[in-house]
């Protein structure tokens, strides 16, 4: 669809929809198309082409709210579908708090260019995606000999979505996205440990060198021979930036006005205190060019801004929706976070890891889950065992466990090593005196 | 609804599938299938007292796979016309590079099972009808403790219409409805606040929801939430652990579920790779996967490849039996699908998955296995868990459980990870008792990018020795 078809399906859908009782409408018109290569043995495993559109609207009305979604764009089952879906909400029970979002909330300038949107896109032939994860392939595969399968994969996209409020905003987003890395499993005995690496960027020409690419994701399983688990017990627990993510996630739920409202944040009644150590600095900006979450307006059409979440340990801010804003009485940012900057450190991994005396250095979590009400946590993790500076060997089938809390004030340092291939730049954590249980 | 029903549903007719396929072959692939496919699917929830939300989606298209050997090539489309088949069957041609001559296909229509009768389909049920369920729901919960501070109650349900045919002439179709209430609830006592959450989920029309287990709903989401006030964490490190009976079947899923999907297996990366035929368990341990239990979540009349679905025995009398297959794992180790070949939607190539795994019942009682433990826990609910395929390490999050101490049931404990590895766990299981239960519960899968509805069972069962998140 071109952008002039998408607005003026977008003036028929709100046209339909007010025919039919809708005092206000929001809705987002999008459409992505791109290509997946799975490459294993040698070969194509599965060469998987894409090509999607959806309509996703939000109604009010009489402040009776409901939300719908449909990738049937034809007009005329569309008609029916708008029709059903304010018959529908008017069973509903009225909310005073439900309605679009304040224009004064949406962006003045819609024209800053945060570089989301790589031109070249349509240029790039099958098989020069084909001979980029071939390239990961071998990489990957000449590591070692005890290497039992490499599955490399690379996926693009390219995204344009349209954002109409029948409150006056209307927005245009374009981006374009490539993934490329590898599995890799490999041999030790019985088990066949596995790893991987994967990168992405918005532009295909700021990929690094995929040989490393393949390397890394090789290096890693090859590095989990003989692993097994170590005594129970307090060690330094240093969490390698790539595995973070983990981390972050627990730390970010409590913050939504939603969890907030519905008591479900143990978080809550906590701005402006200390929650975690002071070592602790993380900014929420919206604007960094080629940011995989980088946007001038959210979900809601709210105008995008640069949030300082926590400062020195203390919270700032929560993440306050228009909703769950008003229902508080807070004042309205946006609900959701976008890139998440994290103040580094001055030491770089390696000087991280030299200084441990007898530490756990985490290259993943794996699975276990926290509970955002009370705070309580407990994960599997896989790493390595330090003991004077140096890796001593390969651990897997342990827990941490512990309470939110507790945990972010024992981050005792940041690495200077943010990763960059999220949108969550958090260098290496080091926190101290934390409970691993194991043999 | 029969063939000619599911044919005008999608408005297609045999011949505009034989052109699609005719232009998916010509490039010379083996084999091609063709999955059409309409959701429908819609929720309401009630949050500070009142149903003052409602959600809906409808997706709706036609996926084309192309096999070349062990490559696929795969497209959809969104938009079912001749035209717009025609073009992504081009484009999932392309995994192949020769010349192979189309033999015309005569179809065969193949009648599927029928595991989930309703009595209502969900499309005649309006928002206006659910309402009541919750209203209900969340009365009885605040009713049934002052502690209670919050309810979350959702009412999801969906419908699914699937038409399959391929290039050997199968074509079959499934209707699918899937209902499920979901009741979250907090309480607060002396400033301490806890949450917790029940729910009941299944191939049910809205029959299921009696007055019986609405009732059920609020009083299961209130007393596991009050319990927690209670709960400690034990000490960390080994134990003896005791599964209580029903969605305690996580423990299969992580642990050896996922490993004997043949995929993993053909590609030699599961730990479970050249075991077939060897004892892994206690002459006692029975485990299947069964995609024909009637109305549980995880079963299916037919699977995305157009397959009959059955009960597939992994484990017989602690001996492994057999992987779970779809068509390319199937042609590979030269076997009969076993019917596990699924999707998420027509956007995915099925894989080999899981639809409800069990274990059958066992020789001892509940009461002589918890007799029986020096110092553990037994675990009682669940919300996720994981695995590494090959390492083996499987994990899963216990939400709430007890202290087992010589022999007793003593303190409750909440939300901690137990992690442990598949074979080795499977070797340690000691006990099995014969109080089988499925869970009720709304399981997902995860693979690959595409969730599965799942569903899983558990007798109640001891682990000798297993690592347990402490503090």
């Amino acid at each position: 669809m071109t952008i002039q078809e998408k607005e003026a399906l977008a003036q028929f859908i709100i046209d339909q929809a007010k025919k039919h009782g809708a005092d206000e409408i929001a809705l987002s018109l999008a459409n992505d198309r791109g290509v997946e290569i799975q490459f294993r043995d040698g070969e194509i495993e599965q060469l998987h082409e894409a090509q999607q559109s959806g309509l996703a609207m939000q109604i009010y009305v009489n402040h009776k709210y409901s939300s719908h979604s449909t990738n049937d764009l034809d007009r005329k089952s569309l008609e029916r579908f708008i029709e059903q879906a304010v018959l529908s909400t008017k069973y509903l029970t009225p909310d005073k708090y439900r309605s679009l979002p304040d224009p004064k909330l949406y962006p003045k300038d819609l024209n800053r260019n945060l570089q989301l949107f790589d031109r070249s896109f349509d240029k790039i032939e099958t098989s020069k995606r084909l001979e980029m994860v071939q390239q990961v392939y071998e990489a990957a595969k000449n590591q070692s000999d005890k290497i039992i399968s490499v599955a490399a994969g690379y996926s693009d996209g390219i995204m344009n979505s349209l954002r109409v409020h029948s409150n006056g905003f209307s927005g245009i987003k374009e981006s374009t996205i490539y993934t490329i890395g590898a599995e890799v499993t490999v041999r030790d005995g019985n088990a066949r440990p596995e790893d991987w690496y994967y990168v992405q960027s918005r532009f295909i020409n700021d990929l690094p060198d995929l040989k490393q690419i393949g390397i890394k994701a090789a290096q890693g399983a090859l590095g989990k021979i003989g692993q097994k688990k170590v005594k129970s017990g307090a060690y330094s627990m240093l969490v390698e930036n790539r595995a973070a993510g983990r981390l972050i996630s627990m730390l970010l739920s409590p913050l939504s006005a939603a969890a907030i409202q519905q008591k479900s944040s143990y978080l809550e009644g906590m701005l402006n205190q200390q929650i975690a150590s002071e070592k602790l600095t993380i900014v929420d900006d919206p604007f960094i060019p080629k940011g995989f979450s980088s946007r001038l307006y959210d979900g809601r059409g709210i105008a995008a801004k640069k949030r300082t979440i926590i400062e020195k340990g203390i919270l700032k801010t929560y993440y306050v929706d228009d909703y769950y804003g008003r229902k508080l009485g807070m004042e309205i940012n946006g609900g959701s976070s976008s890139n998440l900057i994290f103040e580094t450190g001055e030491k770089s991994f390696d000087e991280m890891i030299k200084s441990l005396n007898k530490g756990i250095w985490i290259t993943g979590f794996n699975g276990g889950n926290s509970n955002s009400t009370t705070g309580d946590f407990s994960f599997g993790i896989s790493g390595f065992l330090i003991e004077n500076g140096e890796v001593v060997q390969p651990v897997n089938e342990m827990n941490i466990s512990g309470n939110a809390k507790d945990l972010w004030k024992k981050l005792a340092e940041l690495g200077n090593d943010s990763y960059k291939w999220s949108s969550r730049h958090v260098p290496s954590l080091l926190f101290e005196d934390i409970v691993f249980s194991g043999m | 609804m029969n063939l000619n029903d599911y044919l005008k549903h999608f408005q297609v007719s045999e011949e505009i599938i034989r052109q699609t396929m005719k232009e998916a072959l010509s490039k010379g692939g083996d084999y091609c299938d063709i999955y059409f496919q309409h959701s429908i699917a819609e929720y309401i929830g009630l949050e500070d007292n009142s149903v003052n939300r409602a959600y809906s989606n409808i997706d709706r298209g036609v996926g084309i796979r192309v096999l070349n050997g062990n490559q696929t090539g795969y497209s959809f489309s969104e938009i079912i016309t001749g035209e717009a088949m025609k073009k992504a069957a081009k484009t999932a041609a392309n995994i192949a590079k020769h010349n192979k001559e189309f033999k015309r296909v005569s179809f065969q229509e193949h009648f599927p099972a029928n595991y989930y009768p309703i009595k209502r389909s969900w499309e005649t049920v309006g928002v206006d009808e659910k309402i009541p369920y919750l209203q209900q729901i969340n009365e009885k919960a605040f009713a049934l403790d002052k502690r209670i501070i919050k309810v979350n109650i959702s009412f999801t349900n969906s419908t699914t219409y699937i038409l399959f045919t391929n290039s050997e002439g199968r074509i079959t179709y499934d209707y699918q409805p899937m209902g499920q209430i979901s009741v979250s609830c907090i309480a607060e006592q002396n400033g301490q606040k806890e949450q917790n959450s029940f729910n009941l989920s299944g191939r049910y029309g809205i029959e299921f929801f009696t007055p019986e287990n609405i009732e059920r709903l609020a009083r299961e989401a209130v007393e596991s939430t009050v319990a927690l006030f209670e709960a400690g964490k034990p000490e960390p490190g080994e134990m003896e652990v005791v599964l209580s009976a029903g969605s305690s079947g996580i423990l299969l899923h992580e642990a050896i579920g996922h490993g004997m999907e043949a995929d993993f297996n053909r590609k030699e990366i599961s730990i479970f790779a050249d075991k077939i035929g060897k004892k892994v368990a206690e002459d006692f341990v029975t485990i299947v996967d069964d995609g024909t239990n009637p109305q549980v979540r995880g079963s299916i009349n037919i699977d995305d490849e157009g397959n009959d679905t059955e009960k597939t025995v992994l484990v017989e009398n602690g001996i492994m039996k057999s992987y779970l297959h779809d068509r390319l794992s199937a042609q590979h180790y030269k076997v009969k699908s076993t019917g596990s070949g699924r999707r998420e939607s027509f956007r995915f190539a099925p894989l080999p998955r899981m639809r409800n795994t069990y274990m059958l019942p066992g020789p001892h009682k509940r009461e002589e296995i918890i007799r029986s433990v020096k110092k553990g826990i037994i675990a009682e609910t669940f919300t996720n868990g994981q695995v590494m395929i090959g390492g083996g390490d499987f994990t899963f999050y216990v939400k709430s459980g007890y202290l087992i101490e010589n022999g007793k049931i003593t303190m409750p404990i909440k939300d901690i990870n137990i992690i442990g590895n598949g074979p080795e766990v499977l070797k340690n299981i000691t006990m099995v008792a014969d109080d089988f239960k499925m869970t009720e519960g709304g399981w997902t899968c995860g693979k690959e990018g595409q969730g599965v509805p799942v569903s899983m069972g558990l007798p109640t069962v001891k682990v000798s020795k297993i690592n347990v998140g402490g503090v």
